[in-house]
């Protein structure tokens, strides 16, 4: 078909393509020229596209416009309008998009080769096509499946606890042998004309496989399943290039590939877990056991507004470590001004992000920019930890598991081994927290009875918003 | 199989250069580096119009339509997001005395 007759400007446009995409990831290296890189990546995707328009025999014009146009749209207001606490679900769901994207054109390719008048010419499906052709069409299918129950999961449309069953395990493991076998089959008969129903049926098994394995996976874990998504996803379109023989979708592939494979093994190692822990050891099933075992903590310290302030206003240095819960209770930006108090009395203020603080990979930091706290004001967990002993206060807004000191020394507790910011080592600590529940995790924080911890209680906006006004008195 | 081998060729490479430029990327932007490497594997818009172009029976029809608007949800969306996070970024403004 014409994707493997391209003419020679044409493979020279996506040459341009592949090493704009390149540049453009070089200068996401560093916020000052991460928008320039944004926009040449941009470039590039217009000259792959408009070459593609101009330089191959398009017969069905309608397709192209309609599909467009609605895509068009759809992903501009979508775009436009997503709340900045919502990203990680409208990368799901673009991820997704692009998925399914890539398991149709496999499965049009399929369908096209299946057509009666590719037989004339001999084979229809040589076995190298054959393969990739399914390896793609399931690949996109698990992630498109995927990524949709990690939407609705993140938007919590359905719980983000994970969802087990008995025999779980079995289950799944026998969906995908049959989504093998069928895909086997397929390539095997080489293409000589055969039903098409092995190869919808191969699709439906990669779809309910996408879901499964998604839908035991919840909470915290979702970082890691987000940017997994993301590397299937690479994947499925490298493959697709494959299919097509068409070099800049796979050299794009690959670049997302690599880039979702970096991110999940970040991810993991941020909770000291293991990715084949993170996809077959539901978090929920392993904590019940270390989980709150001591009846809840005993001995805490609540502290008032005027308290607080009084300490931040006189003190030296304040780190501010923010969690989801800020950005749920909205609270980033009065976080912001009570920065600029702050600072106008000379105290210094940074903020200590960890690695899996929010709900995708640097989700803090989208969060804080949005609130113009300046990015060089972030500092990573390596870089603060050594910090905190020379820091007056260390003020904890919506966090909870990544300050958890039993990750450093209680074997037994769920999250141990996984790297903390050490919040403990702090003068002082002030917690924000609505109440006492525990974090996602589920699990106690030795951190709130420590002798030099406060806990400020209540809606972490209305907290940090109290504080200012009385910082300004103070 | 021959084409195969070479095009794997390329695929194993380009993974090398991925890793080596994602590897650059602060973690401050990895949320931008996320929605831009999504907006990158837009490109399968690329394949989708490949095949809606080559116009062959209802069902191939459908599938390509589909492919299109997903692929390019995912391009334009993707690319929109991407700048609209960067823009927001920020360095320290200049010390006023």
């Amino acid at each position: 078909m014409t994707a493997t007759a391209g003419s020679v400007w044409l493979d020279a446009a996506y040459l341009v393509t592949g090493i704009l995409f390149i540049l453009g990831l070089r200068f996401l290296s560093s916020p000052a020229t991460a928008r320039f890189g944004n926009r040449i990546a941009a470039v590039g995707m217009l000259i792959g596209l408009l070459s593609t328009l101009i330089g191959t025999g398009i017969v069905s014009w309608w397709i192209v416009i309609v599909g467009v146009v609605i895509g068009t749209l759809v992903g501009l207001v979508a775009a436009l309008r997503v709340k900045m606490t919502a990203m990680p679900q409208m990368v799901a769901l673009f991820n997704g998009a692009g998925g399914g994207a890539a398991a149709l054109v496999s499965t049009a390719e399929f369908l096209f080769r299946m057509q009666g008048a590719s037989f004339a010419h001999g084979i229809a499906l040589p076995y190298d096509q054959g393969l990739t052709i399914v390896l793609s069409a399931i690949i996109g299918s698990i992630s498109f499946a995927g990524s949709i129950i990690a939407f609705l999961k993140l938007q919590e449309v359905m719980t983000g606890r994970p969802i087990t069953y008995v025999g779980q395990q079995i289950v799944n493991g026998l969906i995908a042998l049959a989504t093998v076998a069928f895909a086997a089959f397929i390539v095997t008969l080489h293409g000589t004309p055969e039903p098409l129903w092995p190869f919808f049926a191969m699709l439906g098994g990669a779809l309910v496989l996408g879901v499964l394995f998604v839908l035991p996976i919840g909470g915290a874990d979702m970082p890691v399943i987000i940017s997994l998504l993301n590397s299937f996803t690479g994947l499925a379109v490298a493959l697709t290039g494959l299919a097509l023989a068409n070099n800049v979708l796979i050299i794009s592939g690959a670049l997302v590939g690599a880039s979702g494979t970096l991110l999940t093994i970040l991810m993991s190692r941020a909770m000291n877990r293991s990715l084949f822990n993170v996809l077959f050891g539901a978090f929920g099933a392993v904590s019940s056991a270390g989980a709150t075992a001591a009846g809840g903590p005993q001995n805490i310290r609540t502290a008032t507004v005027d308290d607080v302030a009084t300490m931040l206003a006189y003190a030296n240095q304040v780190i501010v470590v923010p969690g989801y819960g800020m950005a749920v209770a909205q609270a980033q930006h009065s976080v912001k001004k009570l920065a600029d108090e702050l600072e106008k009395r000379g105290v210094t203020v940074k903020y200590a992000i960890h690695p899996v603080a929010g709900r995708m990979p640097g989700h803090m930091n989208v969060l804080l920019a949005e609130a113009n706290v300046p990015y060089p004001a972030l500092y990573d967990m390596d870089d603060i930890n050594p910090e905190f002993p020379q820091t007056d206060v260390a003020l904890v807004i919506g966090a909870n598991d990544v300050t958890n000191p039993a990750a450093r020394n209680v074997a037994s507790s769920p999250i141990y081994g996984m790297p903390i910011l050490d919040v403990d080592k702090a003068g002082n600590v002030v917690v924000l927290k609505r109440s006492m529940r525990s974090g996602f995790a589920g699990i106690d924080n030795p951190l709130y009875e420590m002798p030099n911890t406060m806990m400020l209680f209540g809606d972490a906006k209305a907290s940090v918003d109290d504080l200012v006004g009385a910082v300004k008195a103070a | 199989m021959v084409h195969l081998l070479a095009e794997l060729t390329v695929f194993v490479l380009a993974l090398f250069v991925g890793f080596e430029v994602i590897s650059k990327v602060p973690t401050t932007l990895h949320t931008p580096l996320m929605s831009a490497t999504n907006a990158i594997h837009g490109i399968v818009l690329v394949g989708a119009l490949l095949v809606a172009g080559a116009a062959f029976p209802p069902l191939g029809a459908i599938f390509s339509i589909i492919a299109v608007a997903l692929a390019t949800i995912n391009v334009v969306g993707g690319f929109a997001v991407t700048e609209r996070m960067l823009q927001m970024f920020k360095g320290r403004a200049p010390v006023k005395k």
